[in-house]
């Protein structure tokens, strides 16, 4: 495997140092969300909606009122009414209006003096509804009889004559498309349909917030992105941004579920309205599962030509899905993008829905719409080299997307790894496995962008020489690590004398979350920056003492050095030397830098899944899993691993057993993780990685994100190997024991 | 909520007899304390078993049986070599209650008397003949395993009556037992099926068996036509057919969250057939 084409040797990048986060964690010291407690606070309880899609008639709060020790009850009335576009969408979500729209929607909220009684009052708020049909089903949703959600809710593309519940409508491609698919030898079409799942973190939703009659508030938050919850909260409640100084928790899991409000505004108007008291809100898991973002559902046909060479000619997508009764939160254009990124293909087309449904207002899931669009286009692949007698790794070697190429969405690709993905995968030990009766082999390729996006960092040098570096991007899968670790490379001191602080909105600029796998590619980007900052002013301030020019002093494993023998002969002037005295040599000394960082680099992954099927159960088992996945460069090598295993084990539970399962009145019926089955240890065996690096040239190490590819080619891997373990093709997820089995016998019965 | 520490059965019963409102008796908790944080359940009078001298203990019958207390959690069950030995089938469905944490407190009694049609450790009882003695305001009385469930969350235990513990028949000679259940994952799962296996052998030939399934009716049913089937037989595939048709025949499930009345009836027809032959191996190796 090409290991690194930039033939650079480093001290500390690559290497596997302790994580800075793993004391606190074991000791029980680390902070959650719902740690944070303060004088005079409060317990806040929801009231939510028992029906999927119901106009409320009626709220009389009077009864839990009248409890002693309930200080607030609100309701929608206590929020500012005129926000349009995506403010309007959080707040209805926050609290719903008129109408609930989904089993679990909030409709009041009250605080009061233990969590105990808030519950027992919540219980106490009497709301009379007029339950009003509900549809759940995204390709129901768009049939004509459909009840509507929401009518005048579709934007300018949608066309004529759909459902009003059709409220986004999206197309594009390139090449001629019918000439491809008669230039193939092999056109194939078929339909798949994805479950909606749940990101899972283990920690729930927890906020402590404060807020004054003056508007000024504070909030202890466990989220992926402190200044997105100030800008919600504040649209929401109708302040001013910069008067909440909103502080991140330590975060027990995000996966892209924690980048935008589901109930923070109701602990800042709880607050309000108990004059200031803080007012601790905590989500059960039951509120998790029922009222915050799954991923989108989806329906989706696509057709493929192949030569018998297995040359892709032409592919289209057409691809519908609702995430909840809002508009813009499916991930249906990003589903689109991803589809077909990882071919070259002369001739694409895609077109996409969004649909409104009675269900949770998504939120992003973990590369959002790549996993679904991967399970129809990767099994659709498979199948027609299945039919062509062509081996699908080389298939997808043959058509992969290089430097250069024109990506089937648009851009042209910089240095990308796909190849040399596919080629460390197809000579991985565990392809020559041999494989028992039942059982079955199945790969799959998958794709995500990454993102850069706003990043501001500070570092500051200690007065002992050590350094402290302030992000703006929760730490949700090693990035104090790897910031550090970068930090310290760049200053040539020790990776233990720079500590990585996750700051409140107050201490940087705007920062976005943690998402789009950006936190070590652009925090880390922007760190490298300042630390580059500070070594110019550790330089000056040598230069100034030896009395020479600061051109002439470099910077050399942690000390200023005279550049050369014509500097001048001084002795190194060590960073803790600097920093002892520069009080008295210009003052403090800092880096800051700030960015909407471009130079993203594309992340590409290759997995390899061997299952045995229970012919009499349709229980699957995986037996061996490999991910291959393009890093760019692992700054540390064991949190990238984490991230490959993490993605695939969240694939292969979207791909086995997750579900949402709503009853014939639209309820959720699984909203526990006893029955909302997400993979626990014992179901897989240890999940082999091979990180391959094909350094991003966008980046001062080479970055790539690596956080969410990982998740993109479970779904149609596991498909694939079902299908070669039994002769039978599911499509439609999840594949679960019932699914199979019912597709085995129908199988047997021909 | 008025919380009761009876120091003897006699109390718990007199205790539980006296009081108006809703009544739980706890023993591990783990389905009575979760019941209540999730305001499922909230009790009136909650009794606590555990400080009732005896309840931790596991102890020879005269006649060669078990005697298991009522707080003998599923992890103190799994390390008594006796009842492992003689029950392998009822050990291992109590096992499968819960996590590791759960096994710590989890107990057959609370596992029986939860009346979840789905519970893992009933089956194994009632195809081993257990009985449960029962103390109550008529006085004392041994019942059968199979006569307490009476369908989802309820028994047939009278107002003021409490188990004060079950009892294991003798193993004897040349019997095994088994459980198997069905779930997608591989624990911290419910039943979508489950199945006990308790037989005995002549040789090859099955000369007595007892066959219990879970989670294919409101309640955990013994089920006669199913042991009648593989009874005189050496387990030959005309046997393990009649087994799975007798089975099947028996059930009546739903179809819910956890799976389709459909695929219930498929599994039940596919674990009674592994779970006799594991019995019916485990009673080679047994001996007197």
């Amino acid at each position: 495997m090409p290991k690194d084409d930039l033939k650079t040797a480093y001290r500390l990048v690559g290497t596997r140092p302790n994580r800075p986060d793993g004391l606190d964690k074991v000791t029980g010291r680390a902070r959650y969300g719902a740690d944070i407690s303060a004088p005079g606070m409060l317990h806040a309880a929801v009231v939510r909606s028992p029906h999927a899609h119901a106009r409320i008639i009626r709220i009389d709060a009077s009864k839990a009122l009248a409890l002693d020790g309930v200080k607030a009850v609100i309701t929608r009335a206590d929020f500012p009414t005129g926000l349009t576009g995506e403010d309007w969408n959080l707040q209805e979500n926050t609290l719903a209006g008129d109408v609930a729209l989904y089993d679990g929607h909030a409709v009041a909220a009250v605080a009061a003096t233990s969590k105990l009684l808030a519950q027992d009052a919540a219980r106490l708020v009497e709301v009379e509804y007029e339950v009003l049909p509900h549809v759940i089903d995204v390709d129901a949703a768009m049939q004509p009889d459909a009840p509507v959600i929401r009518a005048g809710t579709a934007d300018h593309s949608v066309p004529e004559g759909m459902h009003p519940n059709v409220v986004k409508y999206i197309e594009f491609g390139h090449g001629d498309l019918e000439a491809g698919f008669a230039e193939a030898d092999l056109v194939r079409a078929q339909s798949y349909k994805t479950e909606a799942t749940h990101q899972g973190y283990i920690e729930p939703h927890a906020c402590l917030g404060q807020m004054g009659a003056d508007g000024k508030g504070e909030m202890w938050v466990c989220t992926q992105g402190q200044w997105y919850i100030r800008r919600m909260c504040s649209a929401v409640l109708g302040t001013e941004a910069s008067q909440l100084r909103v502080t991140p928790s330590e975060i027990g899991g995000g996966f892209g579920g924690k980048t935008t409000i589901f109930m923070e505004p109701l602990a800042l108007a709880l607050s309000r309205k108990a004059g200031g008291r803080p007012v601790k809100l905590v989500m059960s898991r039951a509120e998790v599962l029922r009222a915050t973002g799954p991923t989108a559902s989806a329906s989706m046909d696509v057709k493929m030509g192949m030569k018998v060479d297995g040359t892709i000619t032409a592919a289209s997508v057409n691809f519908r899905m609702q995430g909840g009764a809002f508009i813009g939160s499916s991930p249906v254009g990003e589903a689109l993008s991803c589809a077909l990124a990882c071919y070259t293909v002369p001739a694409v087309f895609h077109q996409g829905y969004e649909v409104l449904a009675n269900r949770p207002k998504a939120a992003a899931y973990r590369a959002p719409g790549s996993p679904m669009a991967a399970f129809a286009v990767e099994s659709l692949l498979d199948e027609m080299c299945h039919e062509l007698g062509l081996d699908p790794l080389a298939v997808r070697l043959k058509n992969a997307a290089r430097e250069g190429a024109k990506a089937s969405y648009g851009p042209t690709y910089n240095r990308i790894g796909l190849v040399e993905t596919l080629e460390a995968t197809m000579a991985h030990a565990n392809l020559k496995v041999p494989l028992g009766p039942n059982q079955g082999r199945g790969a799959a390729a998958g794709f995500w962008f990454n993102h850069g996006g706003e990043t501001s960092v500070s570092l500051a040098i200690g007065e002992d020489g050590t350094v402290t570096v302030s992000v703006g991007t929760p730490d949700v899968g090693g990035s104090r690590a790897s910031l550090g670790m970068m930090t310290a490379e760049t200053l040539g001191i020790a990776y233990e004398s720079v500590r990585v602080n996750i700051v409140e909105t107050g201490a940087l600029g705007v920062n976005e979350p943690t998402h789009g796998s950006r936190a070590t590619f652009a925090s880390g980007l922007a760190a490298v920056e300042a630390a580059k900052q500070a070594i110019a002013q550790m330089c000056a301030r040598a230069a100034a003492e030896w009395g020479i020019d600061a051109e002439a002093v470099e910077w050399l494993d942690g000390a200023a050095v005279p550049a050369g023998p014509n500097a001048g002969k001084f002795p190194p002037m060590s960073i803790a030397e600097i920093g002892a005295k520069m009080g008295s040599t210009g003052g403090p000394i800092s880096g800051h830098h700030e960015v909407t960082a471009g130079g993203v680099g594309a992340s590409f992954g290759a997995h390899v899944v061997d299952v045995e099927v229970d012919p009499e159960t349709g229980r699957t088992t995986v037996l061996r899993y490999l991910v291959v996945q393009d890093a760019g460069r692992a700054i540390h090598p064991a949190y990238v691993e984490g991230q490959y295993q993490g993605g695939a084990v969240q694939g292969i539970g979207w791909a086995l057993n997750e579900e949402y399962v709503y009853g014939a009145d639209g309820r959720l019926q699984n909203a526990v993780f006893l029955d909302y089955r997400i993979p626990v240890a014992s179901d897989l065996p240890m999940i082999d990685t091979v990180i391959v690096e094909v350094p991003n040239p966008g980046h001062p190490y080479g970055v790539r994100g690596v956080g969410e590819t990982g998740i993109t080619p479970p779904l149609p891997a596991l498909a694939n190997a079902i299908a070669a373990a039994t002769g039978v093709r599911l499509r439609s997820l999840p594949m679960s024991p019932p699914k199979v089995l019912a597709a085995i016998k129908a199988n047997a019965r021909g | 909520m008025r919380f009761h520490t009876p120091k003897t059965f006699e109390q718990a019963a007199a205790i539980a007899a006296g009081a108006s409102g809703l009544t739980r008796f706890l023993a591990g908790g783990t389905d009575v304390l979760v019941q209540l944080r999730a305001a499922i359940v909230t009790p009136d009078d909650l009794i606590d078993l555990k400080h009732i001298p005896g309840v931790k203990d596991i102890a020879r019958t005269t006649e060669g049986g078990w005697r298991i207390g009522i707080a003998v959690s599923g992890a103190e069950l799994g390390r008594h070599a006796g009842v492992c030995a003689d029950w392998p089938g009822v050990v291992e469905g109590m096992q499968l209650v819960g996590s590791t944490q759960v096994q710590g407190r989890a107990t057959l009694v609370g596992n029986l008397c939860n009346g979840s049609p789905a519970a893992d450790s009933v089956p194994g009882m009632m195809a081993a003949g257990a009985m449960v003695s029962v103390i109550g305001p008529q006085g004392n009385r041994a019942v059968a395993v199979e006569d307490i469930p009476a369908g989802p969350s309820r028994t047939t235990l009278l107002p003021g009556e409490v188990i004060t513990a079950i009892i294991l028949p003798p193993r004897g000679a040349h019997g095994g037992d088994a459980y198997l259940r069905f779930i997608p994952r591989t624990e911290m799962d419910i039943a979508v099926v489950g199945v006990a296996v308790n037989l005995r052998r002549d040789g090859a030939r099955i000369i007595e068996a007892r066959i219990a399934l879970g989670a294919v009716a409101p309640k955990i049913l013994l089920v006669p036509a199913a042991a009648q089937a593989i009874i005189g037989t050496a387990l030959d595939a005309v046997a393990l057919a009649a087994l799975s048709a007798a089975a099947i025949a028996a059930s009546t499930p739903i179809s819910d969250k956890r799976g389709t009345a459909t695929f219930r009836k498929d599994i039940v027809g596919v674990l009674v057939q592994r779970a006799a032959r594991i019995a019916y191996t485990r009673a080679e190796g047994a001996s007197a």
